[in-house]
């Protein structure tokens, strides 16, 4: 590796720790987060939408590249989700509503 | 011994950098907190696939068996610690007759620790699968993949890397995700079998969820030897209208360039026989592979034609049951090195085992 390209490779890191830095403290974030902790307390009237929602975004993210498996407790779904949001680069809205179909 | 204090500028000034990268990404990770109810905690999960198929290539038979157990363990609400290896027996005839026998290799393909710091960045370290097009990394497990045989473009830059990466995935709009994976593989180490190289890549690519569009491409460059570069394109397409999957890759690098294209069709919308025409599917692929600059003999050592090559396959699966399906594909490869039929047949099952309580579904609660 030469200097120059050690030089390159170190500014990028820098730019994505810093773009991780910011993003992480942002008000959008910190928006995602909190949904993700009240994902868990759906209020009955959201439940149906969220639902339709999480199935429609099932399809279209899953069905990329397998077939539709079978529905698994909730503990199981939530490490698979996990595992597929990193494989897959899922974004973090998707996981959430997909989680929560994959769970009724 | 002052040689010992000195110390280049190139070297002060990477150090300083490094000082203020490391306390940045320390800064950038988010409290933990208790996002989830205790009931709901994710627990580890022993998963992957079996798979035993019959391969008749050239009229030479070739039974290959394979367990690719997968390990998933979270660690709090951000952690997942992942792992896959791989146990394959390709068993063949002497040809001068005998019982089957054949060597089973052995290799970790990924061991790997993801961090998700926040919704757009995932950190990974270890051991990775390289994601250089999307069939190395989404696509090659036995249960997912719609035919056996291998496309010849999957050597192709998709040797695992041993480094970090940085991925994630996010909405550009209300019509677009946008993903991403920028990864660099510093170490030149070998885990079993496999070895790894030095280089440096990242993958970028779309999701358009009303078409169910994905078009992306990916670039790589080794950091060692010639320090080449490769670059590839892959598109992936599912109408909602069809049950009709299309993908698609097009890898070009110093060893060689190619690309395939690969549909899968669900009877499902037959009105007869529905329930065996729903767990059907019929699948097929083309595929064109052109030799490098790097000569026959270093293409075999790589998996790749020592010829150029074009190649057609068809084939059937049948879903048994949720994981499990039956395959039978039939392809001829045409190149200047000879033509040959291809057949293959066999089943595939993917298993997932809780290893821990899985507790009780909502509904039940």
């Amino acid at each position: 590796m030469n200097s120059t390209f050690r030089w390159k490779a170190l500014a990028a890191l820098g730019t994505l720790a810093l773009t991780s830095f910011l993003f992480a403290g942002s008000p959008l974030a910190k928006r995602e987060a909190k949904e993700a902790e009240s994902a868990a307390f759906v209020h009955p009237s959201d439940a149906g939408s969220m639902r339709v929602e999480g199935e429609k975004r099932f399809h279209a993210n899953c069905g990329r590249c397998h077939a539709a498996p079978q529905k698994f407790p909730p503990r199981m779904m939530g490490t698979v989700l996990r595992h597929m949001r990193v494989r897959a680069t899922i974004t973090e809205e998707d996981r959430r509503m997909i989680l929560f179909y994959m769970t009724q | 011994m002052p040689y010992l204090f000195q110390e280049t500028a190139s070297a002060r000034r990477r150090r300083t950098l490094l000082s203020v990268i490391l306390p940045l990404f320390f800064l950038s990770l988010p409290p933990w907190s208790p996002a989830q109810e205790q009931s709901d905690k994710p627990i580890p999960i022993l998963t992957g696939n079996i798979g035993t198929f019959s391969f008749v290539t050239g009229g030479q038979n070739l039974i290959d068996t394979q367990i690719n157990p997968v390990l998933l363990v979270p660690l709090g609400d951000r952690w997942l610690i992942e792992s896959r290896a791989e146990f394959e027996g390709q068993f063949q005839r002497p040809p001068a007759g005998g019982p089957y026998g054949g060597p089973v290799n052995k290799h970790v393909d990924y061991a790997q620790v993801d961090y998700i710091a926040n919704p757009y960045l995932t950190v990974t370290a270890g051991r990775f699968l390289t994601p250089f097009g999307i069939f190395n990394e989404r696509l090659y497990p036995v249960w997912i993949r719609f035919l056996q045989p291998d496309p010849l473009t999957l050597p192709i830059r998709t040797a695992p890397s041993d480094g970090a990466m940085f991925r994630g995935g996010f909405p550009v709009s209300t019509q677009a995700n946008m993903n991403y994976a920028l990864y660099i593989s510093a170490t030149s180490i070998s885990i079993g079998s496999v070895d790894a190289e030095r280089h440096v890549g990242g993958r970028m690519g779309f999701f358009f969820p009303g078409p169910r569009l994905e078009i992306g491409g990916s670039w790589q460059k080794t950091l060692q030897d010639d320090r080449k570069n490769a670059f590839g394109f892959h598109m992936s397409w599912q109408p909602s209208k069809l049950p009709l999957s299309v993908r698609s890759e097009y890898a070009h690098a110093f060893e060689g360039s190619g690309y395939w294209v690969e549909g899968a069709y669900r009877l499902s919308q037959f009105r007869f026989w529905q329930k065996a025409m729903r767990r059907t599917e019929f699948v097929a692929r083309g595929q064109q592979f052109f030799v490098g600059a790097i000569g026959s003999d270093a293409e075999d050592a790589l998996g790749l034609p020592g010829a150029n090559t074009r190649e057609a396959d068809f084939g059937v699966n049948y879903f048994l049951r949720d994981g499990m399906k039956g395959i039978f594909s039939y392809g001829r490869q045409f190149s200047p090195a000879g033509n040959f039929n291809q057949w293959s047949f066999g089943l595939a099952y993917r298993f997932l085992i809780p290893l821990g309580p899985t507790g009780a579904s909502r509904e039940a609660q």
